[in-house]
């Protein structure tokens, strides 16, 4: 069976810049409408961490579902 | 927020940071944490020095012994802490303009003496915090508040600078691989017990170099990062040409059989002392 990931992202410290976006490679994340990273698809999530390593704000925390 | 050991090392307080949004230095800082923190060094045995700049505001998001100084100035000072307590682990973070032009004095003087302290150099192209003027890396052409018609001065390669003063670790790379920053970060904080480390990562600023140089979003620079990245296994065989604007990136200096410099000025006391 696939594993599932959590996916939490701080709100107060992403300031959207669009990178984690931009590397996702499952296209997971997306930007709100207060222009906020949120993970619109966290059942697609691979746990690359990518837009963890990448994330300027360290705002992105990927963790593995028991 | 970041794993637990990561986390450890983060004055969350201040969080979230001064920088831009999607700025590159926080995901050096990020990088560097991770290093820290994969090397399972306690924080009391760490120091962060800095001088004056975007970069040199990391240290106050760092959770370790932290020191923030005067500008150019962070490796005279890192010397010194070193020289009073070689049992340290120093990261000494500074900007191209902090390292290359107003502390290049220092840079070089640092790398002669293999004094063992880790230097990362945030190449960010320009001077970000005081208004994007030309920094000794601004590549030619680039513009600039102070080269409107674009720059014209020759740029400075800091890691043949680094390797002709005499460093005995240097090291290339650039925030669109994260991983690869960690892994020679780490590199360099291990060397510190034969000398001194040189990491220079290629960074971006987009909001001052990037706006004046149709690179405005972090995206289109990461991305322009990835395009102009030649790793140095693939670099050797390229003729110099092709190799025009591009960034090489890896190892190219790990000298392993060096002495460091607080090693060699302890037998000095001790023959001083006539013990040897």
């Amino acid at each position: 069976m696939a594993k599932k990931f959590n996916i939490e992202v701080v709100e107060k410290w992403c300031k959207g810049c669009g990178l984690c976006i931009a590397i996702c490679p499952k296209k997971v994340l997306e930007l709100n409408d207060q222009v906020k990273c949120v993970a619109v698809r966290p059942e697609d999530c691979i746990g690359c961490h990518q837009c963890d390593n990448t994330c300027p704000d360290l705002a992105i925390d990927i963790k593995e579902c028991e | 927020m970041p794993r637990e050991d990561v986390k450890k090392l983060l004055r969350s307080k201040f969080m979230p940071h001064i920088w831009c949004p999607g700025c590159g230095h926080g995901i050096i800082m990020h990088a560097i944490l991770r290093a820290i923190a994969d090397l399972q060094i306690p924080k009391e045995k760490v120091c962060i020095s800095s001088g004056i700049g975007c970069s040199s505001r990391m240290p106050g998001y760092i959770d370790a012994c932290t020191l923030h100084t005067a500008h150019g100035r962070s490796l005279a000072f890192a010397t010194g802490v070193k020289m009073a307590n070689p049992e340290l682990t120093i990261v000494n973070v500074m900007g191209d303009g902090d390292g290359t032009a107003i502390g290049g004095n220092h840079f070089i003087h640092a790398c002669r003496r293999n004094i063992g302290i880790t230097a990362i150099v945030m190449n960010n192209n320009i001077y970000g915090m005081t208004g994007g003027q030309a920094s000794p890396t601004t590549p030619e052409g680039a513009f600039a508040a102070t080269a409107p018609y674009g720059a014209i001065d020759p740029t400075f390669d800091v890691c043949k600078l680094a390797q002709g003063a005499g460093a005995t670790y240097v090291a290339r790379t650039t925030v669109a691989n994260p991983v690869q920053c960690t892994q020679f970060i780490k590199k360099a904080i291990e060397h510190q017990k034969k000398g001194f480390a040189v990491v220079e990562i290629v960074s971006f600023c987009h909001t001052q170099f990037g706006r004046k140089n149709k690179r405005s979003r972090p995206t289109d620079n990461v991305k322009w990062l990835k395009e102009h990245t030649v790793l140095k296994a693939q670099a050797d065989k390229m003729t110099p040409e092709e190799l025009e604007g591009k960034i090489i990136c890896g190892e190219f200096l790990n000298v392993e059989n060096a002495r460091e410099y607080t090693d060699r000025y302890n037998d000095v006391i001790a023959r001083a002392q006539g013990k040897k």
